[in-house]
């Protein structure tokens, strides 16, 4: 069990009025699961992603990610977790634009305190995994949309993190590049890694083995009753 | 850390004009105070010196009588008081700190000196053959005292290139005669101090020492002396001091044996003999200096304090521009110490590169002052070493701020602003 939510509960604050987003959040993810949560704008779905990723804590309920509880962890131990077990893809990718492809991949490792000589041999090798060995040198503007989201997996990938967080990874590309992404998803998933998928595109979600929904704050998981 | 310097760079470099201006306060306090240091220096430096005589290190040591100086124009010599014999002087020169001493007679005014009608208004000395060693005199041309000018009580004269000046302008001095007291005196050598002397006059005190030193002088042998002015009169000590430092001390210890073994009765006596303290006359003269300037050193702190705000304000600007990019780097997993350390590295380095700027166009400036109103300027690497540190600590002290609000950012609020 890579993680597992009980009754995750957020809401936030418009002045003095609680604006609560995820009632009752119920999840597990095992390893080698390919999950994609679907959801409207203003369903909940970004403050989910937030909070699997560690860098949001529900205002109730239980989260472990890989056994440890994250609600008693500070900003500091939650960078660390964040560095450890998850890989983020973002839809707009951010890589910085001063660095190179190669270097942009071997930045959490360097927040991972592994030594230069190592973190770039294994940031050239996350790169050439995505298919990008020959560009290492390239900065992100010269690199096509499609080949700024494999750097970024490769990045996400490089410290071989226990989970692969996406948020809308297509929503920036055209569909031929969208399409690329996917297929290198589906290899990543078979290779063992564990992904989960944000999106609102049920063509990009049906890419994925389990298909949760999320609406108005609360979470289908198939074979369950929607609350 | 030298990923972070690498790092300050480039962003300055991509906001070259933005980072100039930014710089800019910080150049130009940085530049004002190497500039008001520089001058401060030049002037000490200048003053010392002038009062000291560019490292001859002479001090001189008189009879006083209270608080003034003995002048003998009068004739009157104190019975009570003898003249300091050739062994006294070989002892005065075992004192620590001492290393040589001369003895010699002199008149400021009324020593009555003409050459065809023209009085000359100046030093008029009787020197022994220490003399002009221990001031540091060289010989121009003619010749100077020998031993037979000494035992023959020959009336010959020599003359500095000053009284030279203003005897015989033009004209070779060499063979010429003087009056002087009435007595023919012959010219046999022309001598001048090896040191050149450019004074600053700022004070009344910096006009007599100038003028004192600027009017010239006429040097008689002792024996020669005395067929003018007269016999048994008490020399003034030209004590030569071991270093600068010692000058004081020496000064000292020369005016207080003497006073020891020259007077009667020393206790009681109204006499006593005195060093002339330049040391501490330059020290007066160099506070006086300083106190002024010092009061610009602040007004130029102030504009370095403004430039320090600029600082912190274009790094907040900096730090809400690049909220993504610390938005990811805590995502990836950077600790805040490491995004503190990322934007204190970037501020100190754009004000240590100001800094270094100011140091620059203060040594420029310096130079430039110097060449163009004529004032003495010295660079002070002291200060150079302290504006380019003092400059660093600004943009610490200035960047804290910027930098403590980036590594408290909230990820999601840095990740979802668009």
């Amino acid at each position: 069990m890579i993680l597992t939510m009980e009754n995750i509960c957020k809401s936030y604050y418009r002045g003095k009025n609680e604006v609560p987003v995820l009632h009752d959040i119920c999840l597990s993810v095992n390893k080698g699961d390919y999950l994609a949560i679907m959801g409207p704008s203003g369903s909940g779905k970004s403050t989910l992603m937030n909070i699997i990723g560690c860098l949001d804590k529900p205002s109730s309920g239980v989260y472990r990610l890989e056994g440890e509880d994250i609600a008693a962890r500070k900003d500091n131990a939650l960078a660390e977790l964040r560095n450890k077990y998850i890989g983020f893809i973002f839809q707009s990718f951010y890589l910085m634009p001063s660095m190179s492809a190669v270097e942009n991949v071997a930045l959490p490792l360097m927040y991972a305190g592994v030594p230069k000589k190592e973190r770039m041999e294994r940031a050239r090798e996350a790169l050439r995994g995505v298919g990008l060995g020959e560009r290492m040198k390239f900065l992100p503007n010269q690199l096509s949309g499609g080949q700024c989201q494999r750097v970024a997996i490769a990045r996400a990938m490089a410290g071989h993190p226990a989970l692969l967080l996406a948020d809308e990874p297509t929503g920036a590309l055209d569909t031929a590049s969208g399409e690329q992404i996917m297929d290198l998803f589906d290899k990543i998933n078979d290779a063992g890694s564990t992904i989960i998928m944000i999106t609102h595109e049920p063509s990009i979600a049906a890419r994925a083995k389990t298909v949760c929904h999320i609406r108005d704050g609360r979470l289908s998981v198939p074979g369950e009753e929607v609350q | 850390m030298l990923g972070n310097i690498q790092q300050a760079f480039q962003g300055i470099w991509h906001h070259k004009l933005r980072s100039f201006l930014t710089m800019l306060g910080i150049i130009i306090g940085i530049a004002a105070i190497i500039t008001i240091v520089s001058t401060i220096k030049g002037t000490n430096d200048q003053i010392k010196e002038n009062l000291i005589g560019s490292g001859n290190n002479v001090v001189v040591v008189s009879l006083h009588q209270g608080d003034y100086q003995m002048d003998f124009s009068d004739g009157q010599k104190p019975e009570e008081i003898s003249v300091i014999s050739e062994k006294t002087r070989q002892s005065l020169e075992t004192l620590e700190g001492v290393s040589a001493v001369s003895l010699f007679h002199q008149r400021q005014w009324n020593a009555q000196v003409y050459y065809r009608g023209t009085e000359y208004n100046g030093y008029t000395l009787g020197v022994d053959e220490y003399y002009f060693p221990v001031y540091g005199y060289r010989l121009c041309y003619g010749r100077s005292f020998g031993a037979e000018d000494r035992s023959g009580n020959r009336k010959v004269a020599i003359l500095d290139t000053q009284a030279v000046s203003s005897l015989f302008p033009g004209e070779n001095a060499v063979g010429k005669t003087l009056e002087i007291q009435g007595e023919p005196y012959t010219v046999i050598g022309v001598v001048e101090r090896s040191s050149k002397f450019r004074p600053v006059i700022e004070t009344i005190q910096d006009y007599y020492t100038f003028a004192n030193e600027s009017s010239g002088s006429v040097f008689l042998t002792e024996q020669g002396w005395e067929i003018s002015f007269g016999f048994d009169e008490p020399q003034n000590v030209a004590v030569k001091a071991e270093s600068t430092d010692a000058m004081t001390a020496a000064g000292k210890a020369v005016a207080d044996s003497l006073t020891k073994s020259q007077i009667r009765d020393p206790k009681n006596s109204a006499y006593s003999y005195k060093s002339a303290d330049l040391l501490q006359q330059a020290e007066q003269l160099q506070s006086m200096s300083e106190s002024t300037n010092k009061l610009l050193i602040w007004i130029a702190a102030i504009s370095l304090l403004v430039g320090g705000i600029g600082v912190m304000n274009i790094m907040l600007v900096s730090v809400s521009e690049r909220t993504h990019e610390i938005g990811l780097k805590k995502a990836l997993g950077a600790k805040r110490r490491r995004i503190l350390g990322q934007f204190l590295t970037e501020a100190s380095v754009l004000t240590s590169l100001g800094g270094l700027l100011g140091i620059l166009g203060g040594i420029g400036l310096a130079k430039l002052l110097s060449s163009a109103m004529n004032t003495p300027t010295a660079i002070s690497v002291p200060a150079i070493v302290v504006a380019a540190a003092f400059s660093m600590l600004i943009g610490l002290i200035f960047g804290l701020l910027p930098a403590v609000k980036a590594a408290r950012m909230n990820p999601i609020d840095a990740l979802r602003r668009d």
